[in-house]
């Protein structure tokens, strides 16, 4: 029932495009949670879960499309849409084009159609290696298209986020889309189009305080930074302890706002079965 | 007179106290006494007031402006509410868990007309501002924005938000109690409340802290508020790793008021007095009851559906962006 389509295709791009990892492209690298040496290899055939740890590490927005929707399923939707300057913001289009380059994205989240299990779905993921994946004007207008494209397609939605927040370089425009994505969910939620939000590290700022944190059902991975202000941003008082889960999915799932604690390795599945309690027998999902 | 005041202005607050002080009955007596004519002196000193004031406000960079919207001095909620309603009656609670000070509202008349109020409150004094942790509001305080926008709805009276917040909070307590949810669902909830919604940024209007009360059918913004998606001192820390650029980041965050008109981002710049809304309250409070009531007459003449419609495209037309044509190979169907 959960097969995945592994082909070496984005996987082994991505590896190879990664400059941020410690160790050098090739076979082995040093897992970010344990700091043990993995084999590229099994690190992919574990979907980029840590054999030793456990730990999640990041995937682009294409490697967690390849392992979510059925293969061969995705058709993009508003590929087209291209971000542009409209501060006039220092070195910002230099920013745009260098994260265009090094994901060969054209924005920091891809939206389109697909399937799961054979259940017709919206889905939106978030790529975090696209200027921290923050969330701009295009990036805003695709989640809410995707808002109403499952509403008028009557498919449930499912976005997984991948971000820092608004982006800073779109100042006002950026915080506008907080506002715009949170009343498309409201406007989809109105033609009872189930919504899943599943939150991968790190989800914080203006993604986590709009749409993400509307889901129907929100999913997260385990020990994903999950939070308002980053940790380091956040002011605390003096002689507050802060505990040591604090702003993570497990933090957010121990305070009411996430549902489940969901490991990469069972997410195609809750997420199937999920979509089968909100859809069978409705109208949704024909 | 005041004791706080920013740097630029400096040559006005000097010219006034010497003002002040030339005003003086015992002043005035010894004037007199030496046969020197005071009242020329002083109308001389006005008219150089005057002109020093102009002078300072029309260029005003957007730090200053930026300053401007947190002057200690600044009207907060409590004073529009104070000079502008005929009655307030302050409601508390979110009627889940807590009072949130740092956002306030309840029922009020505006000129005769039932209003539901909600703003930010700093505070005055020490103890008062961190009573309201600085208008920095934590999830009670959204919570009950909404309950309070809820009551509003119920009864069908249009809701006025003041908005005046640096940030959110975004402490653990903040954390613990989902001040992002809380943000997330009154921007969802905000936008399909039946009743009219105006907002008005009167002083800083701070990211997710501002837009969580600020989603409505008209936005409007004080001419020396401010409205970012960060703070410049976060902005200049993120991006050049160092706070005391934030003059810089004023300039490029584009957080004017006159910015955010360009930007489509609010209805109207309302115009204060000469000095700024703390220079003279009365004023600056007729002022934005007039534009408050001229664009809820504009929304309330619509139905509530075509309100709803129209809230909704307003918030939905943000952003630019350009269409490029395909590079990679397009999977993609075609899109209407």
């Amino acid at each position: 029932m959960w097969s995945t389509p592994m082909s070496s295709g984005w996987f082994g791009r991505r590896a190879r495009a990664r400059s941020q990892d410690s160790v050098p492209d090739g076979i082995a690298q040093k897992c970010e949670g344990c700091d043990e040496i993995i084999f590229a290899r099994e690190l992919e055939r574990n979907l980029k879960v840590c054999p030793k740890c456990g730990h999640h590490h990041r995937l682009s927005a294409k490697e967690r499309l390849e392992i979510t929707v059925d293969e061969g399923s995705f058709a993009e939707m508003d590929g087209d849409l291209l971000s542009v300057d409209p501060l006039g913001f220092p070195d910002y289009q230099e920013k745009l084009q260098k994260a265009q380059e090094t994901t060969g994205l054209r924005e920091a989240i891809i939206t389109g159609e697909a399937t799961l299990e054979g259940m017709p779905i919206v889905i939106g993921v978030a790529d975090f290696g696209f200027m921290g994946g923050s969330m701009g004007s295009v990036y805003g207008e695709k989640v809410a298209r995707s808002m109403e494209r499952a509403a008028e397609k009557r498919r449930p939605i499912i976005l997984f986020s991948a971000s820092g927040g608004a982006r800073m370089q779109e100042g006002l425009l950026a915080l506008m889309q907080m506002a715009k994505t949170a009343a498309a969910v409201r406007r989809a939620a109105d033609t009872k189009v189930p919504y899943i939000s599943v939150l991968t590290s790190p989800t914080t700022g203006g993604v986590f305080a709009s749409y993400a944190s509307l889901g129907d059902v929100i999913l997260a991975e385990p020990g994903a930074i999950v939070g308002f202000a980053g940790r380091r941003v956040g002011q605390q008082d003096a002689g507050v302890q802060l505990p040591a889960n604090f702003q993570t999915s497990e933090f957010q799932h121990e305070h009411g706002f996430v549902d489940r604690i969901v490991s990469r390795k069972e997410m195609r599945r809750t997420l199937a079965f999920l979509l089968r309690f909100f859809v069978e027998g409705t109208q949704h999902g024909q | 007179m005041a004791s706080s005041f920013l740097d630029f202005e400096r040559p006005i607050r000097e010219l006034e106290a010497l003002l002040d002080e030339l005003r003086k009955p015992e002043k005035q007596a010894e004037a007199r006494q030496q046969g020197i004519d005071l009242d020329a002196e002083i109308a001389r000193l006005e008219a150089e007031l005057r002109k020093a004031i102009e002078e300072v406000f029309a260029r005003l960079t957007p730090w200053e402006q930026t300053l401007l919207s947190r002057h200690q001095e600044r009207p907060y909620t409590f004073d529009y509410v104070r000079v502008m309603f005929d009655d307030f009656l302050e409601l508390s609670g979110d009627r889940l868990a807590d009072n949130d000070e740092a956002i306030v509202g309840g029922p009020a008349f505006l000129r005769g007309r039932p209003i539901m109020v909600i703003g930010h409150q700093k505070g005055r004094d020490l103890r008062e501002r961190q009573r309201r942790n600085f208008g920095s509001a934590r999830a009670e305080g959204y919570r009950k924005a909404l309950r309070l926008a809820r009551l509003a709805e119920k009864f069908d009276r249009p809701i006025i938000s003041f908005v005046d917040t640096a940030a959110a909070a975004a402490d653990l307590r903040a954390e613990e109690h989902g001040i992002s949810e809380a943000i997330a669902r009154n921007m969802a909830e905000f936008s399909a409340l039946r009743v009219p919604i105006i907002a008005v940024v009167i002083g800083e209007g701070g990211s997710g802290g501002a837009i969580g009360v600020a989603v409505g059918d008209r936005v409007l913004m004080l001419e020396h508020a401010i409205y970012s998606v960060i703070p410049p001192e976060g902005c200049a820390a993120i991006l050049w790793r160092d706070k005391s650029r934030a003059e810089e980041a004023a300039a490029a965050l584009k957080l004017t008021a006159q910015d955010a008109l360009e930007l489509g981002v609010i209805e109207e710049v309302v115009p204060e007095p000469l000095g700024g809304a703390h220079r003279d309250l009365a004023v600056m409070a007729s002022t934005l009851s007039d534009a408050i009531l001229r664009h809820l007459r504009e929304v309330e003449a619509l139905s509530p559906d075509e309100r709803l419609e129209e809230r909704y495209r307003r918030f939905r037309r943000m952003g630019r962006w350009t269409v490029a044509p395909p590079v990679s190979p397009p999977s993609t169907e075609s899109e209407s």
